[in-house]
């Protein structure tokens, strides 16, 4: 027995000659909000319905709360699911969308009205009880969606995609509200995503998945400064990665032909990461100068908060995202002008492939 | 009144008026002028001659004179035997239709739930016996059943009974016949409402707590419930008039509303008669059914 309230020991799942999960394990606390992070076929939605239940695994166990629920049933599991396209029942109003799972659990006409009431007020759907499905906006569907599992007070909640169906403006704010009623309510949250931004914003902690295994654990800062692998570093945010090679105790970064300091700790590493935000450039006038790296700006895409540079240097070319400090009329550096670029040592992040 | 013409000219002229009217001209041609015609001969006076009814409007005596009449209704609504005719004909149709619904939701289901390619084939097959003439296809219902038929040898052979027993002629052989006749007009619009179905909603039901029965009870038979009205309207309202399969495999134990007016238009001959029988049962079946749609309809926008 582990401290975990859900683990998933070992489990594979194959459809047909394509395997969906391979030997899967996870453990994830309680009251803690947790998202699955892959591109489309990594196999995270199916670990999520194999935890729901809609699926069996091959092979392997999960237990939640200590209790083996891997043959249990859907309708037996105390976790709710709330679906990509929230699957709310077009033929009932919201409330009886809302109360529709309480009626399965033996409770009074009174008891039900009144969880229905609460959850209602704290999800803001007052007013909407008695509208039909396809009356209600978007945003409230979602919000219909997230009461109906909420009301069940389930201990384990699943969202597939829960904002993915919302406009851009929508979601953010959505975001917000779903981690604040995660805290309020203290349970605990898997969250499938294709969406980094929306894990990395969510999650205390993420998995990120690719063809059916889990490559990464740890909380965002950990994944996003530490990714595991060069997949990862891609995945999350844009990476500049390198190839490093040791010479004379100093190493090499191949690419750009330019010697660092042997970092501390460091032996047989073969890679480096560079994130863009970490490299600074400065317009330069000539090549003469002692920084070590010059280069010149072959893109330049302006975002308002930052403007993203795209930097040809050595015949390699890397990114530099540079924060917009200062009120200007025009950008100081433009395309094909020559730069200077710079970063501290500590920056850099090496690793294995 | 004249932008009133030059809107009708404007109408005339395009297209589209062709396009929307056409079903129109369809059902007043082929459904409405008929109607109309049935119902003035059911209200015309029955006479001996071709046709063997008097002219509705008699130039004869040298003025107009209107030959009606409403003793036809009068007549056949004094007679009990036309109304247990037609009981029989809804009683038939009542069971015919609940065996199908019963027999056809779960094939609906299985058929809409499989996978796209099994699918087809299941659907081909539903509709492979239309290939055949529906006469052939009772008329092979004789031959099955009869008494050196393949059922009765089968249970000779086996010992089972020692003479074949008689299984045709029957109200039972009439409701076989009906609901092999008719499966497929239940099975496919239910199957058009299954196969939309989306099964994240009994996923949900079941995350939810309901189980697979509380399931089908909650969730699935009251999304389908269109599917099954289309379905029990396409089985009952043309079983109230079948006159074929009672005549092929029925026996004299009970008669049927369109047997009967089969023989008052061929064997008695008498069209006002039969006439003011199909209009009669034209409307007690449409009133009711034009009632129930209202309601569902009304059902359906305001919910339970």
């Amino acid at each position: 027995m582990s401290n975990s309230f859900l683990e998933i020991k070992g489990v594979s799942k194959k459809f047909g000659n394509i395997v969906a999960l391979d030997n899967i394990n996870l453990d994830i606390s309680k009251s803690e909000l947790f998202s699955l992070l892959g591109s489309s076929g990594c196999g995270k939605s199916t670990l999520l319905r194999i935890i729901a239940g809609f699926e069996k695994p091959d092979s392997g166990k999960i237990f939640l709360d200590g209790e083996d629920i891997t043959l249990l049933p859907p309708y037996l599991r105390p976790l709710n699911m709330m679906f990509q396209n929230y699957a709310l029942f077009p033929h009932l109003n919201v409330k009886k969308n809302i109360e529709f799972g309480l009626k399965e659990e033996r409770h009074n006409n009174d008891e039900i009205n009144l969880r229905v009431k609460d959850i209602i007020s704290l999800l803001e759907l007052d007013g909407l009880e008695k509208r039909k499905i396809f009356e209600i906006s978007g945003g409230q569907q979602q919000r219909v969606a997230l009461a109906r599992c909420l009301v069940k007070k389930p201990k384990l909640l699943l969202l597939d995609e829960p904002l993915a169906a919302l406009d851009k403006k929508l979601r953010v704010q959505t975001q917000f509200e779903l981690v604040n009623l995660q805290y309020k309510l203290g349970i605990t949250f898997i969250i499938v995503t294709h969406d980094q931004e929306e894990a990395m914003s969510l999650s205390d902690r993420m998995a990120i998945m690719k063809s059916g295994k889990v490559l990464q654990t740890g909380n965002p800062v950990e994944v996003y400064e530490k990714p595991i692998n060069e997949y990862v570093a891609n995945f999350i945010g844009t990476a500049n990665i390198f190839n490093i090679k040791e010479i004379s105790k100093n190493f090499l970064i191949e690419e750009l032909n330019i010697k660092i300091d042997l970092p501390k700790n460091a032996q047989m590493f073969q890679k480096c990461l560079i994130r863009p935000e970490k490299i600074s450039i400065k317009k330069i006038n000539s090549n003469n100068t002692t920084e070590k790296c010059t280069g010149v700006v072959k893109e330049v895409a302006y975002l308002g908060s930052y403007t993203k540079y795209l930097v040809e240097s050595n015949n390699f070319q890397f990114y530099s995202f540079m924060q917009n400090r200062e009120i200007s009329e025009r950008l100081k550096i433009k395309w094909d002008d020559l730069v200077e670029c710079s970063w501290n040592n500590e920056s850099i992040y090496f690793f294995n492939e | 009144m004249s932008q009133f013409i030059f809107l009708m000219n404007n109408f005339l002229r395009k297209q589209n008026f062709w396009f929307v009217f056409t079903p129109y001209f369809w059902l007043i041609l082929f459904f409405f002028i008929p109607l109309a015609l049935i119902f003035k001969i059911s209200i015309s006076v029955s006479e001996w001659g071709m046709p063997p009814y008097r002219d509705f409007i008699d130039f004869s005596d040298g003025g107009i004179k209107i030959n009606s009449t409403l003793s036809n209704y009068a007549f056949i609504f004094s007679d009990s035997f036309y109304l247990r005719s037609f009981l029989n004909s809804l009683s038939l149709a009542f069971t015919s239709t609940l065996i199908c619904l019963f027999i056809g939701y779960p094939i609906a289901f299985y058929v809409a739930k499989s996978k796209e390619n099994i699918r087809n084939l299941l659907l081909i097959l539903l509709i492979i016996p239309f290939w055949t003439s529906f006469l052939l296809r009772v008329y092979a219902w004789k031959v099955i059943l009869q008494g050196s038929g393949i059922i009765n040898v089968i249970l000779m052979k086996l010992g089972f009974i020692n003479e074949p027993i008689s299984m045709l002629y029957n109200q039972y052989t009439v409701i076989l016949g009906v609901v092999y006749t008719y499966l497929p007009f239940m099975i496919l619009p239910l199957y058009g409402y299954l196969v939309k179905f989306d099964l994240n909603l009994i996923n949900a039901s079941n995350d939810l707590g309901a189980k697979p029965l509380k399931t089908f009870i909650r969730v699935i038979l009251p999304l389908s419930l269109p599917g099954i009205i289309a379905g029990s309207m396409l089985v009952f309202i043309p079983v109230v008039g079948e006159f074929v399969i009672p005549e092929l495999l029925g026996g004299s134990d009970k008669l049927y509303f369109g047997k009967i007016i089969w023989d008052e238009f061929f064997v008695n001959r008498d069209w006002p008669i039969a006439s003011a029988l199909a209009m009669s049962g034209i409307l007690i079946l449409v009133i009711p059914i034009i009632i129930f749609q209202l309601m569902f309809a009304k059902y359906n926008f305001k919910n339970e």
